[in-house]
């Protein structure tokens, strides 16, 4: 697993629900076929209402274009990010786009267990609130090492919530391959 | 230490003798229920992690039922019902109800109920949030993704952190104008949409235990909207005869231990609530109808897992009988048992399906239609700048199509009554 992971935050507000990350009428793509499978990237977040898509300035797309993939790797939550139905669309939607890990105050359980048993995305937590401290666009390390964020537009570093429990099955990669490290499944 | 009925389910299920709060623990599951939308995306992870000699643990305890996009010309969802059905084949599924056939049934938490599959005191999984409305009989059930289902179709085991129970009592007798939908968002006002996140919602009290099986799905069904793991009421009478007229499994019935811990317990006088509505955009934007009486309404929408069961009609043929809606009107039976009930089932003689008509209701066929948006071509679906007054469960942006659209979410009786007027009304003023 990397130890290190630097990209560009895109930021989103409080209660963001699968609706929002992936919207229903979407959810009809393959997910096995790799050509068809990037619609999935391609309408990441296209439910967010435009206000409110890369805050603090709003209005910004995480995906520009025909694109299938997002300049954008780290995604910034705030409480019960991933609200809603239990679609696994929604963390492969935010793979296939390229983000690597999510940073908020809590998730909701079914996207939190879908982002971890899936290895899609790590989801980190945090016990402040981060998304009025960073900006869209802001340059972000984190170190799963030390379960850190730094962001270098600000300087600033905050403390990460250890993944604790879930570690070992996002170190295996995902749930199928936990389970083979540990003899229960061939 | 005493247990609650969740914990008493999880035990057993992990053949533990006792469990607490925070143990994480490997469950034994007894049905994994899956549908269109995400039956496909699990076979294939199931496939390509199990192999081409990929073995389902328990075919008998594998249920599918297509019931989201269904009534659509959109190709790629006709395909994922056509994966369904060649799986089905394939390994010869007895629990698969297909399209186009007598067996099709609609909504599968509705489904699973009344095709028996619902047995108090067993666990139960499905690749859908809203599959904790199987804990109105008694039972552990909850949503989960295509990889943990996947993961279950192979093994008949899942990991589960045992939740934290908060319970809700709701005393006093339910008067005529209010529903277990005016019950369940008081409580989502009250603890809102993460206020159960990693916990279980037991409901208790007697008017809990006065509401038909119908009703009670209603308030478990929605413990997900406050980020739930499960809803879950212990099983009575009503529950174990239901049970019996569908299903000869065993069952056990557990209830909570007089010591057992709840986080937190909430208690209602249901006398003292009023009809309430969830404002847009979220299903804890808790307001009585009162205060928004008046609000002008494009569309009236009675149908999904919440709110398109038999219960619902019956509330709302009261209010609709020998009456005409002032808007468009949808009436979305959950499944092919509801939409049979409506032409049986009477009120002076005349019956639903036909007080529906008469009044100038959309009566479309069964499944979720339009609660969750869908295809383009989606019954009912919201368009934009759209206002609605509707049964279903989740309000947030887009949620039913468009995400201009504003989404009330209120009860059968309130969208009936709003109905009838083109504005969001108090259902009092008819009864």
């Amino acid at each position: 697993m990397e130890k290190i992971i630097k990209g560009r935050a895109f930021v989103l507000g409080d209660n963001i629900d699968t609706d929002q990350i992936i919207p229903a009428e979407h959810l009809v793509y393959s997910l096995s076929d790799p050509e068809e499978s990037k619609k999935y990237g391609h309408f990441a977040l296209s439910g967010v209402p435009l206000q409110s898509a890369g805050l603090p300035q709003g209005a910004i797309p995480f995906i520009k274009g025909d694109a299938s993939n997002s300049e954008y790797n780290i995604i910034i939550g705030g409480a019960n990010f991933g609200c809603g139905s239990s679609r696994e669309h929604a963390p492969f939607a935010l793979n296939i786009a390229g983000a690597e890990a999510i940073i908020a105050e809590s998730y909701a359980r079914i996207f939190y267990r879908n982002c971890v048993d899936g290895g899609f995305l790590i989801p980190y937590e945090t016990s402040q609130k981060l998304n009025d401290k960073i900006k869209t666009g802001d340059e972000l390390e984190i170190d799963l090492n030390e379960n850190t964020l730094k962001n270098f537009a600000t300087g600033e570093s905050y403390k990460l919530r250890p993944l604790g429990d879930v570690l070992p099955i996002i170190e295996a990669g995902n749930i199928f391959e936990y389970a083979r490290q540990n003899g229960m499944m061939i | 230490m005493g247990m609650t009925i969740t914990e008493k389910i999880l035990a057993k299920s992990a053949k533990k003798s006792e469990v607490e709060p925070g143990d994480n623990i490997w469950l034994n599951v007894d049905v994994l229920m899956t549908h269109d939308v995400c039956g496909p995306p699990t076979i294939g992870i199931w496939k390509r992690e199990f192999g081409s000699n990929a073995k389902i643990w328990s075919k008998d305890k594998l249920v599918i039922f297509p019931d989201h996009y269904i009534f659509t010309k959109n190709p790629q969802a006709n395909r994922n019902v056509q994966i369904l059905r060649q799986f089905a084949s394939d390994y010869q599924l007895e629990n698969y109800y297909d399209v186009g056939t007598d067996r099709y049934k609609g909504v599968c938490h509705i489904a699973l109920a009344e095709e028996g599959y619902n047995i108090p005191g067993t666990v139960l999984f499905g690749s859908d949030s809203h599959t904790c409305t199987s804990g109105a009989f008694g039972m552990f059930s909850t949503g989960v993704g295509n990889t943990d289902a996947a993961f279950i179709m192979g093994t008949g085991k899942i990991w589960e952190k045992v939740p934290e129970t908060l319970k809700f009592i709701f005393d006093g007798e339910m008067p005529d104008y209010l529903t277990a939908k005016d019950l369940i968002l008081q409580v989502l006002g009250d603890i809102t949409t993460d206020g159960g996140t990693y916990r279980a919602l037991e409901f208790d009290g007697s008017a809990v235990f006065s509401l038909s099986v119908d009703e009670r799905m209603t308030l478990t069904n929605m413990a997900i909207e406050a980020g739930a793991m499960n809803g879950i009421i212990a099983a009575d009478k009503v529950i174990e005869n239901y049970v019996k007229e569908r299903s000869n499994k065993s069952y056990d019935l557990f209830t909570s231990d007089e010591d057992a811990v709840f986080k937190q317990v909430y208690t209602y006088d249901v006398s003292k609530l009023e009809p309430s509505v969830a404002k847009p955009h979220s299903p804890d934007n808790l307001d009585t109808v009162r205060n928004v009486q008046g609000t002008k309404l494009t569309k009236c929408y009675i149908g999904s897992c919440t709110g398109g069961k038999l219960s619902d009609f019956v509330s709302a043929g009261k209010l609709l009988f020998g009456n005409k809606v002032k808007v468009p009107t949808f009436i979305v039976p959950a499944s092919t048992n509801v939409a049979k009930q409506l032409e049986i089932e009477t009120i002076s003689g005349v019956s639903l399906k036909q007080i529906f008509e008469n009044a100038g209701c959309v009566i479309a066929q069964s499944s979720c239609a339009a609660c969750l948006g869908g295809p383009m071509d989606t019954v009912g679906r919201a368009q934009d700048g759209e206002v609605i007054i509707s049964t279903t469960n989740r309000n947030f942006p887009g949620r039913m199509g468009s995400k201009k659209s504003q989404v009330y979410l209120a009860s059968p009786l309130t969208v009936a009554s709003s109905a009838l007027t083109g504005v969001i009304t108090d259902p009092r003023d008819f009864l």
